[in-house]
């Protein structure tokens, strides 16, 4: 049995891994972009000197041959869905018995006049990363459009080489349709404090050229020219799947996939920023172009292309990523607007670069969800208590079990408590501070009953 | 490529020039003095070997000649002290010594000769140097301190947060490629061994037993199937040449070869260092005073810049904060103002194995030899090997030494900071490291059980030969035995290679144990225990700790030393990894592989590896630095203490997604 996969990003190669693990079948990962594995969310470390190339590399090089994992480097380019072949642009053909599609996404380009000058692009790929490279030399201004978590990177990045950016968001604060507001107007200050110039509610109009077929500045839609020589694109990316447009494989926005991540063709799945799932769980997009689920996908389309039927579930949400200096987790269901019966505790350092907040039914009294900046916690510990809908007096009460910061950094569960108290007029007390011993025994505790 | 990088501000350009004139003067100062040897300044109070000299001196022209440098003068009174002890000789053959004169008072032994001549070279100095001390001491250490603190304080200023910028754009910190690097490596080895030879005085046989067990670790990495010689390491700039950190190295490495080798030619430092050595000792200065000196200067201002660089992490100020006071207090000041008090020389945080010389005779000797003060250092001396760190290292794991005490770890947190991404992570440079620390551990306790075998008494004392080794073999045996016991029981990770070379190793050791305690031979495991610890100062104490410890940080990374060759390292590793409740504990599924973590152990662990899979990291060689979890972007790392799970530390696989119970794996 040869299984091929599309794709050598986290989603590809999780799945590969786990065929190893599950099976002894023939397995060829194929990519355009490079020849080995390497850590996407890592691109803008490389950029800014923290680490080269080699060091995001997950594995060493001697791990593919020695797990006998093929790793090809070629572009797709056609996909016989009958014929079980996939054709590459230097006209190889490529039989295989299975077929995992893991291509991931592109960044989006919303038909913005100008859009496909030199200079003007996304950050997705290595090949975006030397793109910026190239660019950087001598680049007096960069824009960057569009309020997300790659925006910032790239706004991160160019500071580091002392290149000024302006950043525009067309939202009236950054990343306010998923950061709640107090968190989200946090990072339009960190921006700032760092130099960049944030424009907030300002849109895009048109990329102007400098007369060489490069970026030469931006017009926004209220008219402003800004002078620029760089254009960075970053607002979302789009399942990448135009080659497949003449198969039969269906596919909307991106390739149709059921809860078992397979698709309408026999033996052929996708997974990660590609697919789109048919039933999202409630409260999930159907798709989600982050780094846990195109893990997750990964490891659950392995056990379903090997035989082990395996629905696709990915838990409780979670994410995190790093706007500048500050560090952001969010554990379960934590809403930029939320509904009605949503409450929140909200407690904010005095600097202003750290908050923890804790979001609650606020019918049932039951915790939902916690969104950190600055303040690491646990996941297994937040988890457990979303998942077993712990009352919020109880969580608040032991607030320490979740603070996975550094020894001797400050524990701010007291004045969580206390603030819990002043907003309600109760009376609790911290029961548990940090530390692995407690977090350990309220675990195995739980997981024994 | 051209970066654009963090300019300078004028502040620190104004401190970089400061400290490089420094430096440039610092090591000018060697030369600048001249040397001119006269009865006065032939240090020597023998008056037989004194007389002596002084007719070879003068025989040979040297008397009252100026040489401009010490690789003249040097030689030159080299070929005198050979004449002195040719014609004592002669005299001693045809007369014998002079009523009431012992043999070696009367004639020059070979040991004397390094004492005299760098005595003589320092008092034959005369100069600048010489006449200004104090002036000198300010215009090189003085202002190389200022210099280091312009350039440094600056980076108080802007928002705190993860500072590593450029670090691999910079051409000091960027590191070599791996054939560059291997060169080094080579030329280091076949050098240092090469040298060991003349160093022995032609003995062949411990330079070619070392050549052979290097071969043979070689052999042992380069054999397993997983990696060949021709893999690329992941460590190792593939493409860049950092040539400013090769200068760096190249400097060190040389001021290490003078400082072990040949202190002669290092008198000018000694001779700036002297106010404050008479300050602190009241004695004068010797190349181990000024390399004390420089040592702590270097562990206090490049301290200084970590707290600035980590100023937002309060374990890496606390932690800088602590290695600094050791060094400073413990390792520096203690021991003068010791002396000063007419007490033993002593650092009171340096254990055996790595103070490999504390079971010497002179030392025990001194120790025994000094009264209450002398006996309470060495019951703490002892107190630190069999007590502090087995329990130190059970609550807290090795960094409660290794990264907040030790001055080798001192140094390398600080002065080795900018470094500590250049250790190999390659699984190859794993496997070299565990053959190569544990052998220098192996090569320790055989050369200090000989070392003691052959100071202690045949009978009389009650701590005798036979009980010395009856108690060996009694701890070897019973350690042992108790990991054997607990591996047998599942308890502890080991392979079963790991089992066999261990219980090996332990019955070779029980066994020379046995042999000597029936037969009574006086050579320790057949080996002049002389010469073996000749040469396990000359190659662990010396060249691998001094001239590749610290000489190779801007080509292998700040713990070279710490990581293959530290044999307490080795000691405090073994009960890190088996028993103990120190951990790196790693956030459920937070984990996006992007490797800085790795990248950032300056004990070229892959933390990636552990921290993806949802694995605690638990390694005897981690130092518990705590920089991965501060580097980490997502906040996934952790350094915990917990006995809750403590022997089950490393086989908790947390499921990130799918647990292995839903699993049917094939093994």
């Amino acid at each position: 049995m040869h299984v091929a996969i599309i794709g050598n990003g986290i989603a590809g190669i999780t799945a590969a891994r786990f065929i190893r693990k599950l099976s002894d079948h023939d397995i060829t990962v194929i990519s355009a972009e490079t020849d080995h594995f390497f850590s996407r969310t890592a691109l803008m470390y490389i950029y800014m000197g923290h680490m080269r190339y080699e060091d995001t590399k997950p594995y060493e090089d001697w791990f593919w041959p020695k797990n006998r994992i093929e790793l090809k480097r070629a572009w797709i380019e056609r996909v016989d869905v009958e014929g079980k072949t996939l054709y590459s642009s230097q006209g190889e053909a490529i039989p295989y018995d299975k077929l995992i599609i893991a291509c991931g996404s592109a960044p989006n380009r919303f038909g913005w006049p100008g859009q496909d000058l030199r200079r003007v692009q996304g950050l997705y790929s290595y090949q975006d990363l030397q793109g910026m490279e190239a660019a950087s030399g001598e680049l007096e201004r960069a824009v960057i459009v569009g309020g997300g978590l790659i925006g910032v990177e790239m706004a991160e990045m160019f500071h580091t080489r002392h290149i000024p950016v302006t950043f525009l968001v067309r939202e009236s604060s950054y990343w306010d349709m998923v950061l709640p507001p107090e968190e989200s107007q946090m990072v339009n200050r960190h921006i700032r404090e760092h130099g960049i110039d944030l424009r907030l509610r300002t849109e895009l109009d048109e990329i102007l050229d400098d007369g060489t077929g490069s970026a030469g500045g931006v017009r926004t839609k209220a008219g402003e020219e800004i002078d620029c020589g760089f254009v960075g694109l970053t607002a979302g990316v789009h399942p990448a799947i135009d080659f497949l447009k003449d198969t039969s494989i269906e596919m909307q926005k991106g390739i149709l996939v059921d809860d078992y991540l397979q698709t309408n063709v026999p033996d052929v799945y996708a997974a990660g920023d590609c697919a789109q799932l048919r039933n999202p769980k409630p409260g999930r997009r159907p798709i989600e172009a982050v780094w846990y689920t195109g893990r997750m996908a990964g490891e659950t389309v392995a056990y379903n292309a090997c035989g082990h039927p395996t629905a696709y579930d990915p838990g409780i949400w979670f994410n995190s990523a790093k706007f500048f200096d500050i560090e952001y987790q969010v554990y379960g269901d934590v809403q930029a607007r939320a509904p009605e019966h949503h409450a929140s505790l909200y407690w904010e350092h005095p600097e202003g670069r750290r908050s923890i907040r804790l979001v609650f039914d606020r019918n049932a009294g039951h915790i939902l969800g916690f969104n950190l900046m600055g303040v690491r916690y646990r996941q297994e510990v937040c988890e457990q208590w979303i998942r077993e809908k712990t009352p919020l007096r109880e969580v608040i009460q032991n607030l320490g079990l979740a603070n996975f910061d550094p020894e001797f950094y400050d524990e701010y569960e007291p004045e969580v408590v206390a603030l819990y108290n002043t907003q309600t007029g109760d009376n609790l007390q911290l029961r548990q501070k940090r530390g692995l011993r407690a977090a350990l025994k309220f675990l195995n505790h739980k997981q024994l009953n | 490529m051209s970066v654009k990088r963090n300019p300078l501000t004028l502040l620190q350009w104004i401190g970089l020039g400061i400290f490089l004139t420094a430096l440039l003067l610092f090591t000018l100062v060697l030369g600048l003095d001249d040397y001119r040897l006269h009865p006065d300044s032939l240090a020597v109070s023998n008056t037989y070997h004194k007389e002596a000299l002084l007719e070879a001196a003068r025989d040979q022209g040297m008397l009252n000649r100026t040489y401009a440098s010490s690789f003249a003068f040097a030689p030159a009174f080299q070929r005198a002290f050979r004449q002195a002890q040719a014609d004592l000789q002669n005299r001693f053959d045809q007369q014998g010594a002079p009523e009431g004169v012992g043999e070696w008072e009367y004639k020059l032994g070979d040991w004397m000769e390094q004492e005299y001549l760098l005595h003589t070279v320092k008092h034959s100095s005369r100069g600048p140097v010489r006449s200004n001390p104090l002036l000198f001491w300010l215009l090189t250490i003085g202002l190389g301190i200022l210099g280091g603190l312009l350039y440094i304080l600056p980076k108080f200023r802007g928002l705190p947060g993860i500072k590593n910028n450029h670090i691999y754009h910079s051409h000091m910190t960027r590191g070599m490629k791996l054939s560059v690097r291997s060169a080094f490596l080579a030329a280091a080895l076949f050098g240092i061994i090469g040298y060991g030879i003349f160093y022995l005085g032609g003995n062949y046989f411990w330079p070619g037993v070392s050549l052979l067990i290097a071969l043979l670790i070689t052999g042992l990495v380069l054999y397993k199937p997983k990696t060949s010689p021709g893999d690329e390491s992941r460590s190792a700039s593939p493409h860049a040449t950092a040539w400013i950190g090769l200068i760096t190295g190249l400097y060190l490495i040389g001021f290490y070869v003078l400082l072990y080798w040949t202190p002669q030619h290092l008198t000018g430092w000694m001779i700036l260092s002297d106010p404050l050595s008479h300050t602190l000792s009241g004695k004068e200065a010797s190349q181990w005073f000024v390399y004390g000196t420089l040592y702590t200067v270097a562990v206090l201002v490049m301290g200084v810049r970590m707290i600035a660089k980590y100023r937002h992490n309060r374990y890496q100020i606390i932690r800088t904060i602590s290695v600094m006071f050791f060094q400073l207090a413990f390792a520096f000041l203690i021991p003068e103002i010791l002396v000063r008090l007419n007490q033993p020389y002593f650092d009171f945080k340096n254990i055996w194995p790595l103070n490999y010389t504390f079971f010497f005779d002179w030392n025990l000797n001194n120790l025994i030899g000094s009264g209450a003060t002398g006996l309470f250092m060495l019951v703490w001396g002892i107190a630190l090997i069999v007590l502090a760190v087995p329990l130190l290292t059970y609550f807290y794991g090795k960094r409660w030494y290794c990264s907040w005490v030790c001055g080798c770890g001192g140094l390398a947190e600080t002065l080795g900071d900018p470094y500590r991404q250049l250790s190999d992570k390659s699984l190859r440079a794993w496997q070299y490291e565990r053959w190569i620390i544990h052998g220098v551990l192996v090569f320790a306790v055989i050369m200090t059980m000989g070392v003691l075998y052959s100071y202690l008494p045949a009978g009389e004392l009650w701590f005798n030969q036979r009980n010395f080794l009856m108690l060996v073999m009694l701890m070897l045996a019973g350690a042992m035995g108790y990991t054997y016991y607990r591996w047998k029981r599942g308890a502890v990770d080991i392979s079963r290679l790991g089992i066999r070379v261990g219980i090996g190793v332990t019955v070779l050791l029980i066994g020379i144990s046995a042999y000597h305690l029936f037969s009574g031979s006086e050579k320790f495991f057949f080996l002049n225990s002389n010469e073996t610890r000749q040469w396990y100062g000359f190659l662990i104490g010396s060249a691998f700790a001094g001239v590749i410890g610290t000489g190779f940080y801007p080509i292998m990374g700040n713990r070279v030393w710490c990581r293959f060759g530290c044999p307490l390292a080795a000691y405090l590793g073994l009960v890190q990894r088996f028993k103990s409740r120190f951990r790196i504990t790693t956030n459920g599924g937070q984990c996006i592989s992007c490797g800085n973590c790795s990248t950032y152990c300056e004990m070229g662990i892959d933390v990636r590896w552990y921290a993806q899979r949802g694995q605690d990291v638990v390694r005897s060689s981690c130092v518990g630095c705590g920089i991965c979890a501060a580097v980490c972007p997502r906040g996934v790392l952790r350094l915990e203490n917990s006995s809750l799970d403590m022997d089950e530390r490393t086989k908790h696989l947390r499921a990130l997604h799918i647990p292995e119970s839903k699993t049917a794996l094939p093994n």
